[in-house]
């Protein structure tokens, strides 16, 4: 009997020390690519001018969806602007912006510097919204379908890989 | 140069403490009194690592950015006083305030234990330097505060600002006395067991360390508790977060201990229980470090998180506790315990399964979403509502063993007066329906703590009139027990009576509700050295006594590194603390104001500092008696 307790007392601290070495070589970062393949949720944002709420029947509307979550501050979001401002001529493809934590006049600022890729422009002042889509950290952008499955998260700047990514799965 | 002298140094420790190992082995063989070198030896080594503190406090002052730590953590416009503080607000330095307090325990240690066996002491004083060396070659090759970096930059990068400040400077010191003191407990129990030294004396020599750093733990955690309530602006003082666990875990298995000491100094019982509770106390400390420093938590503290650093905590983890249950298996012998039901030994044994039942359950919410991260991939986090909901029925239960325990006799015990805790029972369940009846009621759970805590309260006051009649008083022991009773009792009233408002308030505007009108009258900006602040002015007033109070809440923005915080304007008196926050709202004219009123906060505190004083006062009376 002693000998079972002492075996059993050994296994659980080999367990947890295990566990804590597994645990150390993990990223620690919050990962949300399990929202992959499920379906968009429910949300309702309002758009940049104030004048109406989007939802999720607004992004039903074309074949695909990228939703691009950006702000002025965040310097990543002007690497990739360029390829936002090429994915906004496919056609099957409908832009919607979401302005995440910003001041007004400072994103339209950078849009009329940079150009405005989006078709749908929405804000999200502080960031609650965004939290529904798995958003920790900008910029980042999600592709989803007309069924509204998330077919792909795309965390950071866009890059050109990226980019032909998209056009290979709208065409 | 600092960075050398540093450097030096610390291989002096190393060297020191090879030494130290090296003729303390030697003199195990000889009889005869401990060599006068080792004391010598341990001496200087102390000495020396306080020096090469201080060679850090002095790179901190300075400025001097050619360190990485101060280039990291400091900047030149910082005040003196957070320039000092930050020596031990970061990673590489507090290791070595750890590596300093291991020091310096370990002499201690040796020269205040001469009646102990030599065997033992010697032995403790090996083990205690194999610790010593461990940090320290961690401190050398993994985070050595001396690093050098070239070129070197004009400015330092300032320290977050939220940690400038005063409780914050004091808190890293007090818990670390508390938790990295348990070492040397440790060493002596690992010294215990290889000399089998069990006998009753065994506990004269660590019981003033035990109720010393267990003093040291509980002050620290106050402290942080306290800079949590003014300084993170949610109004609580604490938010079971893991570093907070990480702290309270070693604290449970203190208290534990000291008690089952009791039992074993009275009546030589419980010996490997004692020796378990030294060695789970300190590996729950470097445990919990390891869950703070490696990052594989995520909470407020913000050290940054290295794996490397990780691994190193992790093997020395893993050394300590594998080398502990091996040796503790090779020693361990079946204790008979043929205890009486109703005797003081059992009503200590329930405390520390009470202690346990609390530790693990911390243990488990503190652990339990590495746990589901590394086996399910899932993310999910442990809040409040767990521990809340699993530790606070039971403290019902805990206050009334705390009222009858101390008061049970050893072996055998019976318990006269009845009904006087008939009588006890029956004021405190009438005070309780008192305070609904002119306060407000509350749930069920709130009623049954509120009567516990007065029934602990009012029947070891009880015992202390009893007492002073015959002149024998327990100071310690009463203090701490009623103090822990009103600390319980206050946190439950200030739970039950907290009021919180949140406002949307514009200049000059004035908001009403229940017998409350506030008002924000002014708005400041003032520029301080390191930051600049927004300050509001406003007046709470009281409607029915026409008593107004001014508060001034701040935002604050800070410089380097850039950084906005919001500074709670607190008004505190014995029978209530105000508590505003203000932030602002981008592009308008409105400031978010959140009000709350904060019955009895400050009874809170003293009552954590009147458990404090409890160990104190016994700590002075058993070096007294001895």
């Amino acid at each position: 009997m002693q000998k079972i307790i002492k075996i059993l007392i050994l296994f659980i601290f080999l367990f947890v020390i295990g566990i804590f070495y597994i645990s150390l070589k993990r990223d620690t970062n919050y990962d949300t690519s399990s929202l992959i393949n499920k379906i968009t949720p429910e949300f309702k944002i309002i758009s940049f001018d104030e004048s109406n709420f989007y939802t999720r029947d607004d992004i039903k509307k074309n074949n695909y969806i990228l939703i691009n979550f950006w702000s002025s501050w965040c310097t990543p979001c002007r690497i990739e602007h360029p390829i936002l401002m090429k994915l906004s001529q496919t056609k099957n493809l409908t832009m919607l912006g979401i302005n995440f934590k910003d001041k007004n006049t400072q994103a339209i600022k950078f849009l009329s510097e940079l150009g405005n890729p989006y078709d749908l422009l929405a804000k999200d002042k502080n960031g609650k919204q965004s939290v529904k889509f798995g958003v920790y950290g900008i910029p980042e952008s999600i592709l989803i379908n007309k069924d509204l499955i998330i077919i792909q998260k795309f965390v950071g700047p866009l890059s050109f890989e990226d980019y032909n990514n998209i056009i290979k799965i709208i065409e | 140069m600092l960075s050398n002298l540093g450097n030096i140094l610390l291989f002096l420790n190393v060297f020191l403490s090879l030494s130290i190992i090296y003729v303390a082995n030697k003199n195990l063989k000889i009889s005869g009194e401990i060599n006068k070198n080792i004391y010598q030896l341990s001496l200087i080594q102390s000495t020396s690592i306080i020096i090469c503190f201080f060679v850090l406090i002095s790179a901190f002052i300075v400025s001097d950015f050619s360190l990485i730590t101060v280039y990291q953590n400091s900047h030149s416009l910082k005040p003196l006083f957070y320039k000092v503080a930050g020596t031990w607000g970061n990673h590489e330095g507090s290791l070595l305030l750890w590596a300093i307090i291991l020091s310096i325990f370990s002499f201690l240690f040796l020269i205040y234990n001469k009646n102990h066996p030599k065997k033992f002491r010697l032995l403790t004083l090996i083990v205690q330097n194999i610790l010593i060396l461990g940090f320290l070659f961690f401190i050398l090759f993994n985070s050595n505060p001396f690093s050098s970096i070239s070129p070197i930059p004009k400015e330092g990068l300032g320290l977050n600002p939220i940690l400038q400040d005063p409780a914050l400077a004091i808190h890293p010191p007090l818990l670390y006395i508390g938790f990295v003191g348990a070492s040397i407990y440790f060493s002596a129990a690992i010294a215990s067991l290889i000399t089998n030294y069990s006998e009753k004396s065994f506990s004269h020599s660590i019981k003033g360390w035990v109720l010393f750093s267990w003093c040291f733990q509980t002050l620290g955690i106050l402290v942080g508790s306290i800079w949590a309530y003014y300084e993170l602006g949610w109004g609580g003082f604490w938010f079971w977060d893991p570093v907070e666990n990480a702290s309270l875990l070693p604290w449970f298995a203190m208290t534990a201990l000291f008690h089952s000491l009791i039992v074993f100094e009275k009546r030589n019982l419980f010996y490997f229980w004692v020796i378990i509770l030294c060695l789970i106390t300190f590996i729950l400390s470097v445990t919990g470090t390891f869950l703070v420093r490696s990052g594989i938590l995520n909470s407020v503290h913000t050290f940054a998180s290295d794996p490397s650093r990780g691994i190193y905590i992790l093997i020395f983890l893993s050394l300590m506790i594998f080398g502990s249950i091996f040796l503790l298996f090779q020693k361990y012998k079946k204790e008979n315990y043929d205890l009486n039901r109703n005797s003081k030994e059992t009503f200590i044994l329930v405390n520390n399964w009470f202690m346990m039942f609390y530790l693990i359950t911390v243990l488990l919410g503190t652990i339990y979403p590495i746990f589901t991260d590394a086996l399910t991939d899932s993310k999910i986090s442990v809040g409040p509502p767990f521990y809340n909901s699993i530790i606070f029925p039971v403290v019902i239960i805990f206050l009334l063993f705390m009222a009858f325990g101390p008061k049970a006799k050893w072996i055998k015990n019976k318990f006269q007066n009845t009904r006087i805790y008939l009588l006890i029972l029956a004021s405190a369940v009438c005070l309780n329906l008192t305070i609904i009846f002119f306060f407000k009621s509350y749930s069920l759970l709130s009623n049954f703590i509120i009567i516990s805590a007065l029934f602990l309260i009012m029947s070891s006051l009880m015992d202390a009139a009893k007492a002073l009649k015959r002149n024998k008083f327990d100071f310690a022991r009463i203090i701490s027990h009623t103090a822990f009773g009103f600390l319980v009792l206050f946190i439950g009233l200030n739970d039950i009576f907290s009021i919180e408002k949140d406002y949307n308030i514009k200049l000059g505007e004035t908001k009403k509700f229940e017998d409350y009108s506030i008002q924000l009258q002014s708005l400041d900006l003032k520029n301080y050295k390191n930051y600049k602040a927004v300050i509001g002015k406003l007046e709470v007033k009281n409607i029915n006594s026409n008593k107004t109070n001014i508060l001034n809440p701040e935002i604050r923005i800070y410089e380097k590194p850039k950084t906005l915080t919001y500074e709670a304007a607190i008004k505190t008196s014995l029978i209530k603390d105000y508590y505003l926050t203000m932030s602002n709202i981008d592009r308008s004219d409105y400031y978010n104001i959140k009000f709350q009123k904060k019955p009895l906060m400050a009874w809170i505190w003293i009552s954590v500092i009147m458990i404090v004083i409890g160990g104190f006062v016994r700590l002075f009376n058993n070096a007294k008696n001895n």
